[in-house]
């Protein structure tokens, strides 16, 4: 990306996201009002399947995506010395990612 | 010396009167900090589902409290503002609604659409 085009990328992200995380919010209130699932194993069993996994997983990298640009945004609309911006976006950047890794473990763990 | 401003301050809190567009634009940038701290609660939830069928009991037996309804039902009012208010925007970019008129009538639909959910969600869960 050229330097004119200067957070294009984080603008784009942020709507990409957001018609993903649509999508699948509609297609997950669909499923549960229409299938609710009535046990746990039934639970279980429709997030392990092969499209709902991986298109789960997508929506927690949305998720995580979006809440990135959006929070960034604020912290630099509201938060002016340089270094508490610089510390608190790299709290929250860690706190993020590391949301990030407890998610894969969590759908890795569907599988055993 | 500095001389004080003689131009006139008015911040009277309560005679300044925001056009919805900017409660609108606000109350998006409110729920959106919210959901950013609500993230990890949400990973949580999703892991005790998906942990035991004990979990995934106490996650289901989560709106069995009145304080976790009524927090619930807040929660899915801030969610549906944040949402509808998102697709307003989505429309904005491709210039849908763009004019001062038609861009009120957008705002009033996203307050209109999150009563909607309030009131539903009240309904189903209180």
């Amino acid at each position: 990306m050229s330097r004119r085009s200067y957070g294009l990328r984080a603008w784009i992200l942020q709507r990409l996201s957001a018609v993903y995380m649509a999508v699948y919010i509609l297609y997950f209130i669909f499923h549960v009002t229409v299938q609710p699932p009535q046990s746990y194993d039934d639970w279980r069993a429709w997030i392990s399947g092969p499209v709902v996994s991986i298109t789960t997983a997508l929506f927690f990298v949305a998720v995580l995506i979006h809440a990135w640009v959006g929070i960034r945004d604020v912290v630099m609309d509201y938060i002016k010395p340089l270094a508490v911006r610089f510390s608190l976006l790299s709290l929250i950047g860690l706190m993020l990612l590391a949301c990030g890794f407890w998610v894969v473990k969590i759908l890795l763990q569907v599988y055993q | 010396m500095i001389q004080k401003s003689r131009r006139p301050v008015f911040l009277d809190i309560t005679r300044i009167h925001l056009p919805v567009t900017a409660v609108i634009s606000i109350t998006h940038r409110i729920t959106g900090i919210l959901f950013f701290l609500l993230i990890p609660v949400l990973i949580y939830m999703f892991d005790l589902s998906l942990s035991s069928q004990h979990g995934f009991d106490s996650v289901m037996s989560v709106t069995h409290h009145w304080v976790a309804k009524l927090t619930l039902v807040v929660v899915l009012w801030g969610f549906a503002h944040h949402f509808f208010a998102g697709i307003r925007y989505l429309l904005i970019d491709i210039d849908i609604a763009v004019g001062r008129e038609s861009s009120r009538v957008t705002a009033w639909c996203v307050v209109a659409g999150g009563i909607i959910v309030l009131f539903g969600s009240a309904v189903l869960l209180l």
